[in-house]
């Protein structure tokens, strides 16, 4: 089975620019702003002839991302497999509540089980909410929610060097909009196998 | 409820790009006890002001809901200085204060600005000053001739030369966004982005300087809190642990910042000293959130919030940790606590059956007022005089800022075309 790497590049532009220089005059204090350009450092780029390509490989932060074709399954591993509970990467929660809901928890013993097994293997657990309410609280209620999902899956087997938890709290929604319907396919906890 | 654009001043910034695009100001409510002012626009010799001077001052004056400037057409001449002034016919306007000045520049580069403040009544001169500034410094003369108007007729400090720091979002045409940390005038004019990340950036908070931000960018994957100088555009990060790195506040003296971090397994307060780097504990509640600190004026305490008691609620701790003690009972969610200067009043977002509003709680008798009425209201930040609460709402699906005064009866909205905004953080006022 062949495996395509695509190689993400870290790179961070610091542009300093446009010095505004205010004032200068009796009673106009001197201020500048300077405009600072943060580039995504995990900017992904596919193929390798990106402009923006720089040579720091696999800088800090930088990962690796793994695209399996559809057809690959040639019974090595069950991660792979479309038709198995751990193509199902992502749980759903209540409003404000990191309480795993009962029809995830076959998903949730089947990917214990796998880590259980795959001792090598890690995952990222990141942690999502809806959009209501403080945006800092959402943050920790979305690590909440992504350590909660740790546990169920270190308590059944699979142990704590194997996980990765990270939370976006309401910043990255998975659908945009406000009512209920988009609101709970926003609470989520998504599982990211790393280096797959 | 009045609905009033200031839009001409606006209308011509519309046509610049976005980044110099100002936010439009609509005022939505007012005070019904707003005092009368006759602001004369000021006369202009030589080269022409590129900035309309008596036109900032005067949008300010309106914007700030205690003031309630005249009408240009029902002024019945146009003195530029004390000579020209017929006390006696402008008594009839029953405006109390009269504002002129002018304008003039021998080469388009240096201005010589300036006004004088009078009361009507006696004829006497309340204020006045001459300036001599840049054509660059013109406008943000105006927002200081407009906060010595407002502070010798009110008797308070006036805060139009402070500014705003908030969050914008442009969405791409593949889905993607664009987010920039921008700074602009009180009267959300003049943005200047001063950073611009593919990731989150959220929660900037000032230190007492004006000079130094600190906020939560995500550029390299997780929650990290960086310290930006505005002036050089210097920054450093401050707190890039295993975990969450979030909710900075400043130390009055600027010397410290609160944060959360959960590197210890759950998300605490701590209190990092930026000269040595040394952190302290705050909080120790490891099966609740702990975050949102903001400092009491007195240096020596905290609000935060903490879903200690099952809901999100505010609570207060001494800086040097202990007991935590709850100060909101009413409602189910009260979160984004901030503290007004004089360390009376609180505000915060209060949530009623999943709407959320911005309320106040007087911290001596405990009673709370709610100011807003959207229901998604979020991020409130006290203005640096007290008087007025700046927040991050919603319109047609979009995030905008508002402003809210401390007893809601006056109302303003800060909108921008294209661009969401929100997580707005009032400045302090520069010494």
């Amino acid at each position: 089975m062949k495996l395509i790497k695509l190689m993400t590049v870290a790179s961070i532009l610091i542009g300093l620019s446009g010095c505004n220089t205010f004032g200068g005059g009796a009673k106009s204090d001197a201020e500048a702003t300077s405009d600072v350009v943060v580039e995504d450092r995990n900017a992904e780029t596919s193929g390798v002839n990106g402009e923006n390509v720089s040579g720091t490989e696999f800088g800090d932060g930088a990962e690796a991302q793994v695209v399996v074709g559809e057809d690959q399954f040639q019974g090595g591993d069950i991660l792979d497999d479309p038709n198995s509970p751990l193509s199902n990467r992502v749980v759903y929660f209540e409003y404000d509540s990191s309480s795993v809901r009962q029809e995830d928890i076959a998903t949730l013993e089947a990917h214990a089980a796998y880590l259980g097994e795959n001792i090598n293997v890690t995952v990222r657990l990141i942690g999502h909410t809806d959009e209501r309410g403080s945006r800092e609280y959402n943050l920790a209620l979305g690590e909440r929610r992504a350590l909660a999902i740790r546990q169920i899956l270190m308590l059944q087997g699979a142990s704590v060097k194997q996980f990765e938890v990270t939370s976006f709290g309401e910043e990255r929604p998975s659908v945009e909009g406000s009512d209920e319907s988009l609101w709970q396919q926003n609470r989520r906890v998504e599982l990211n196998y790393i280096g797959r | 409820m009045t609905k009033r654009w200031l839009a001409s001043l606006w209308l011509l910034a519309l046509l610049l790009p976005w980044q110099a695009q100002a936010l439009i100001i609509e005022i939505t409510g007012g005070s019904e006890s707003a005092l009368p002012i006759a602001v004369v626009p000021f006369g202009n010799e030589g080269f022409s002001a590129p900035e309309d001077i008596s036109a900032v001052i005067q949008n300010d004056l309106a914007r700030s809901g205690r003031f309630a400037p005249l009408p240009e057409a029902d002024l019945i001449s146009s003195p530029h200085e004390k000579s020209e002034i017929n006390f006696k016919d402008w008594r009839l306007l029953r405006s109390e204060g009269l504002l002129v000045g002018k304008v003039s520049s021998v080469d388009g580069e240096t201005y010589q600005v300036q006004f004088q403040l009078f009361d009507v009544y006696k004829g006497q001169q309340l204020v006045g000053k001459r300036y001599q500034v840049p054509a660059s410094g013109l406008r943000r003369l105006a927002h200081q001739i407009a906060d010595q108007v407002y502070q010798t007729l009110t008797g308070e400090v006036g805060v139009f030369s402070t500014r705003l720091a908030f969050v914008s979002v442009v969405k791409n045409a593949d889905g993607s966004k664009r987010y920039a940390l921008q700074v602009s005038d009180s009267d959300g004019a003049n943005p200047r982005t001063v950073l611009q990340s593919k990731q989150p950036i959220l929660s900037p908070n000032w230190a007492a300087d004006g000079e130094r931000l600190a906020y939560v960018s995500f550029e390299n994957g997780k929650a990290e809190v960086f310290v930006q100088e505005m002036q050089s555009g210097r920054r450093n990060s401050v707190a890039a642990f295993k975990g969450l790195n979030s909710a900075p506040s400043w130390s009055p003296d600027g010397e410290r910042l609160a944060l959360t971090l959960s590197k210890a397994g759950n998300p605490e307060i701590y209190i990092l000293e930026l000269a040595t780097g040394k952190l302290s504990r705050v909080t120790h509640n490891s099966q609740a959130i702990d975050t949102e600190a903001v400092w009491m004026p007195n240096s020596r305490e905290l609000l935060f919030t903490s879903d200690r008691g099952g809901r999100p609620q505010i609570y207060k701790v001494s800086a040097d940790g202990g007991r935590a003690k709850r100060m909101t009972y009413e409602g189910g969610y009260n979160a984004s606590a901030d503290i007004s200067p004089d360390g009376r009043m609180m505000t915060m977002v209060h949530g009623v059956k999943g709407k959320f509003y911005i309320a106040v709680q007087d911290l001596t008798s405990g009673a709370i007022l709610i100011l807003t009425e959207t229901g998604k209201d979020e991020s409130p930040s006290f203005a640096p005089n007290g008087r007025m609460i700046l927040y991050a709402t919603e319109q047609q699906g979009k995030g905008v800022l508002a402003a809210v005064s401390v007893d809601g009866r006056i109302q303003q909205r800060l909108g921008e075309s294209g661009r969401d905004v929100r997580e707005p953080a009032w400045s302090p006022i520069r010494k």
